[in-house]
C-alpha cells in the first residue's frame, strides 16, 4: 500500500526519508486504519497534542514511506479507538488519556497506563509547567491486573525493583508449577514528564533531552530529533556529518547487541560469553571516547551536524577496530552455536510465531527474528545509506536463539558498514550553525536504531517547542513479550526479557 | 570446548588497577583489606534505578567487565537490599518511582550507605523536578557520596563507591 493510494491530500515533509501529514475527519481516522491493517501497512506511533484545540495523531509506515495524520478534536475529549486495527495502539492510547485526558472511545482496555496516580498534576500535557509539589503528592492507585483462575494457579508479583542491574517496572506473572500461563506487565514507573519538558527547552538545545530518552539509544534518538528540526526549519546537512551520524549509529548497533549477546549468554549460565562479549563491549565504548569524545557518543549528533569532526588516523583506527573486532565475534559465534548446553537453553524458547508478530506488530529487531522484514535502512535507504546496500538481518523461527541470530548477522553487517562509511568519508564541514527558529513549523525524524525504528513528531510555535512527541519501538513489542513467555517456565523468563532487551525508560518517558 | 579455552587463553586477564580514592595509592589487596576491615565482609550493594534513562545502568554494568572485575576487589551487586550494605542509586527520582525507593532504603540493613549515580541522581539533571519528578536523590533519601557525570564512567563510579565506604568509616589505619 502507497500513500498515493489513499486519495488524501498530504503534504510532504522536507526530510531525508518519505515523510507526508495530512488531516483526516472522525470517519477517515477509523477507515484508514481498518484500510491499512488490511493492507499490510505498520502503526508507528499514536500522540496527542494540544494546539488550540485538541487533536490527535497517528504515524503509519507504509512502502513508501511514513504517512502523518492528524484529527482535530477542538473541545471534544474523545475520539474513535484504532485498537482493533492495531493492537499496538491500545498502550499508546491508555498513556494519551493519561497524558492529555483523551480518551479512545470504545476501546476494551480504559485503565491508566503511565498515570500511578501519585503525579502532582493530573494530564500534565495539558497545562504549562508549574511549581512543582514538594513531597509526595498522593497515594499509588490500585490496578486492576487480570486475575487468571483455576485448579493451582498462583501469582508471583515482580518488581518495580529488579533483582538485577536494570530498569523498574512491575510483572505480574501467572503460573502453575512453573509453568508461566499469563504475564502481565505494568509500565510507566520511569515516567519523569520529558514531553513536558521538551516544551522548557530551546529547540536547538533540545537535542540532548533527546539522547536521553534511552540512554542505550542516544544515537537515534538524537539524529531522529536533530532530523525533525532541521526538516522543520529547512536546513539541509553537509554530507560528511551524515556519514558520520550513520557511523555513529552503527557503532550503537554494534555496541549494544555485543552487550546483549554476552548477557543472553549469562542469562543461560554461560558466564564465559559474558565476560567475553563485555571485553569487547568495553574495548568499543573506550574507542567512542576517544574518537567522539563520550563512551555512549552522547551529544555527539547536534542540530546542522556534528559536534566534532574525526581527523584522517583516527577512521584507520576505527576500520582497524572492526577487522579485531569482527574476528572475535566470528570465533565466539562458533562457540555459541556448538555449546549444546547454550543451545538448548536458547531453541524454542520464548517463541513469537511471524503471524503473531505481523498481527500485533512486532517490529525491529525481534520483529526480524519473527519474519517481520521492515528496516528502514533498506526499505527507505536515506543518505548515505542509499549507497551502501543495507542487507538485512532475517529469521521465521522467533525463538531466542533467532533473536540472537539476528543480532550476530547485524553486527557483521554494521562492522562492514562502519568500514565501508570510514574508508569513503566525503570531504568537508561536519555543522552548519542553524540560527534560532523564529515561527511556526513542524518537522519529523525517524531513524532505525539498534532496537527498531525510532520516530520523533516536533512541532514549533513562535520559535518554541509547542509539542515534541518521542517514539520507541518498545512500545510496540512488550506486549509481544507477554506473549513470548507463555508456556515457558518462569526461570526462562530472565532469559526471553534479555533477548528482546526493550527500553524501560523511552516507552515511559 | 577446546575453542572456548582456547580463547579465553587468547584473551589473557585484561584486569587493570582499580582507581586511587581520596589520594591513596590503589592497590588491590588493600582495597580488598580495607573492605574486610571496615565491614568484615565483603561489600554487597543493591543497584535501584529509580527514573534514569539507562545510560547509568550501562556503566554499572561495565564494572563487572573484566576491566574492572569488581568482584575481584570484594565488591559485588546483590538481589535483594535485605543482602545489601549500599544502595547504587540512578536516575532523577521519578514520583512513581518514590515510594518503591523509600521502602528499598527501609529494607537494607545497616550501615545502609547510599551513593547517588549520574547528573540526575546528583541534582536532578536534565530531567530536573516537575509533576512526575522529584529531582535528585537526597530529596528522597539520604545520600553519602553522589557521583556526576552523564553517566559517570566506570572509574568514577567505582571512586565513589570506596569513598562511600571510607567516609562512613574513617580511612584505614595506615593513612591517618
Amino acid at each position: 500500500m502507497r500513500v498515493e493510494q489513499l486519495n488524501l491530500a498530504a503534504a510532504a515533509l522536507a526530510t531525508p526519508l518519505p515523510i507526508r501529514r495530512a488531516e483526516v475527519d472522525a470517519g477517515r481516522w477509523v477507515s484508514l486504519a481498518a484500510e491499512l491493517a488490511a493492507a499490510e501497512g505498520r502503526l508507528v506511533s499514536l500522540w496527542g497534542s494540544i494546539d488550540g484545540g485538541a487533536r490527535i495523531s497517528a504515524a503509519y509506515a507504509l512502502s513508501d514511506g511514513l504517512l502523518w495524520v492528524d484529527l482535530a478534536l477542538g473541545a471534544a475529549t474523545s475520539y474513535p479507538d484504532i485498537a482493533t486495527h492495531f493492537p499496538a495502539a491500545a498502550r499508546m492510547q491508555r498513556a494519551t488519556a493519561d497524558l492529555l485526558g483523551l480518551r479512545a472511545q470504545g476501546a476494551g482496555d480504559s485503565r491508566p497506563w503511565l498515570d500511578h496516580g501519585v503525579w502532582s498534576e493530573q494530564q500534565p500535557l495539558r497545562r504549562a509547567p508549574a511549581q512543582p509539589v514538594d513531597g509526595s503528592a498522593g497515594e499509588h492507585s490500585d490496578y486492576a491486573f487480570v486475575q487468571v483462575e483455576g485448579d493451582g494457579v498462583h501469582e508471583i508479583p515482580v518488581g518495580p525493583v529488579h533483582a538485577g542491574i536494570i530498569e523498574p517496572g512491575h510483572f505480574r506473572f501467572s503460573i502453575v508449577g512453573e509453568k508461566v500461563l499469563r504475564l502481565e506487565e505494568r509500565l510507566g514507573y520511569v515516567h519523569k514528564g520529558i514531553e513536558r519538558r521538551f516544551t522548557e527547552l530551546a529547540p536547538l538545545d533540545a537535542h540532548r533531552l533527546a539522547g536521553r530518552v534511552s540512554g542505550d539509544s542516544t544515537v537515534a534518538f538524537a539524529w531522529a530529533y536533530c532530523m525533525a528540526l532541521e526538516s522543520a526549519l529547512g536546513i539541509e546537512v553537509p554530507a560528511r556529518a551524515s556519514w558520520l551520524r550513520a557511523l555513529m549509529l552503527e557503532r550503537e548497533r554494534v555496541a549494544n547487541h555485543l552487550g546483549d549477546l554476552g548477557a543472553i549468554g549469562n542469562d543461560a549460565a554461560l558466564a564465559f560469553g559474558q565476560a567475553q562479549f563485555s571485553r569487547l563491549r568495553e574495548d568499543w565504548q573506550r574507542e567512542s571516547m576517544s574518537v567522539f569524545g563520550h563512551r555512549l557518543m552522547m551529544d555527539a549528533i547536534v542540530p546542522g551536524g556534528t559536534a566534532r569532526d574525526v581527523d584522517a588516523a583516527a577512521l584507520v583506527r576505527l576500520h582497524a577496530s572492526c577487522d579485531r573486532v569482527e574476528s572475535q565475534v566470528r570465533t565466539l559465534r562458533t562457540i555459541y552455536d556448538e555449546h549444546a548446553g547454550l543451545q538448548d537453553r536458547l531453541i524454542g524458547t520464548g517463541r513469537v510465531t511471524p503471524e503473531l508478530a505481523r498481527r500485533l506488530g512486532l517490529t525491529g529487531l525481534a520483529g526480524r527474528s519473527s519474519g517481520q522484514a521492515g528496516d528502514l535502512r533498506c526499505d527507505h535507504a536515506w543518505p548515505p545509506y542509499d549507497g551502501l546496500r543495507v542487507t538485512r538481518a532475517a529469521s521465521n523461527q522467533g525463538d531466542v536463539a533467532a533473536r540472537v541470530a539476528v543480532r550476530f548477522d547485524e553486527a557483521h553487517e554494521s562492522l562492514r558498514l562502519i568500514r565501508a562509511l570510514a574508508g569513503a568519508l566525503p570531504a568537508g564541514a561536519v555543522r552548519v550553525d542553524p540560527a534560532p527558529p523564529t515561527g511556526n513549523a513542524c518537522g519529523a525524524g525517524w531513524v532505525e536504531g539498534w532496537r527498531g525504528e525510532v520516530f520523533v513528531a516536533l512541532e514549533l510555535h513562535a520559535g518554541a517547542i509547542a509539542r515534541c512527541h518521542c517514539h520507541d519501538p518498545s512500545w510496540q513489542n512488550w506486549p509481544l513479550l507477554e506473549h513470548a513467555v507463555i508456556g515457558n517456565i518462569v526461570p526462562d523468563f530472565p532469559l526471553i526479557n534479555k533477548s528482546f532487551n526493550l527500553s524501560y525508560s523511552g516507552q515511559d518517558l | 570446548m577446546f575453542k572456548l579455552v582456547q580463547q579465553i587463553a587468547r584473551a589473557g586477564i585484561c584486569t587493570e588497577p582499580p582507581p586511587e580514592v581520596d589520594g591513596l595509592e590503589p592497590i588491590t589487596s588493600e582495597i580488598h583489606a580495607e573492605i574486610l576491615a571496615i565491614l568484615g565482609q565483603a561489600l554487597a550493594i543493591r543497584q535501584v534505578d529509580a527514573g534514569s534513562c539507562n545510560g547509568c545502568e550501562l556503566e554499572i554494568h561495565a564494572l563487572n567487565n573484566p576491566y574492572y572485575n569488581l568482584e575481584g576487589l570484594g565488591i559485588k551487586f546483590v538481589a535483594s537490599p535485605r543482602h545489601a550494605d549500599m544502595l547504587l542509586v540512578t536516575g532523577p527520582v521519578t514520583r512513581n518511582m518514590e515510594l518503591a525507593l523509600r521502602r528499598t532504603y527501609d529494607a537494607t540493613p545497616a550501615p545502609k550507605l547510599v551513593v547517588a549515580i549520574g547528573d540526575c541522581g546528583c541534582t536532578g539533571g536534565i530531567f530536573g523536578e516537575g509533576y512526575a519528578s522529584r529531582g535528585r536523590v537526597a530529596n528522597v533519601i539520604p545520600v553519602d557520596v553522589a557521583v556526576p557525570g552523564c553517566p559517570p564512567p566506570p572509574l568514577q563510579i567505582m571512586r565513589g563507591i570506596l569513598a562511600a565506604v571510607r567516609r562512613r568509616h574513617g580511612p584505614p589505619a595506615a593513612a591517618r
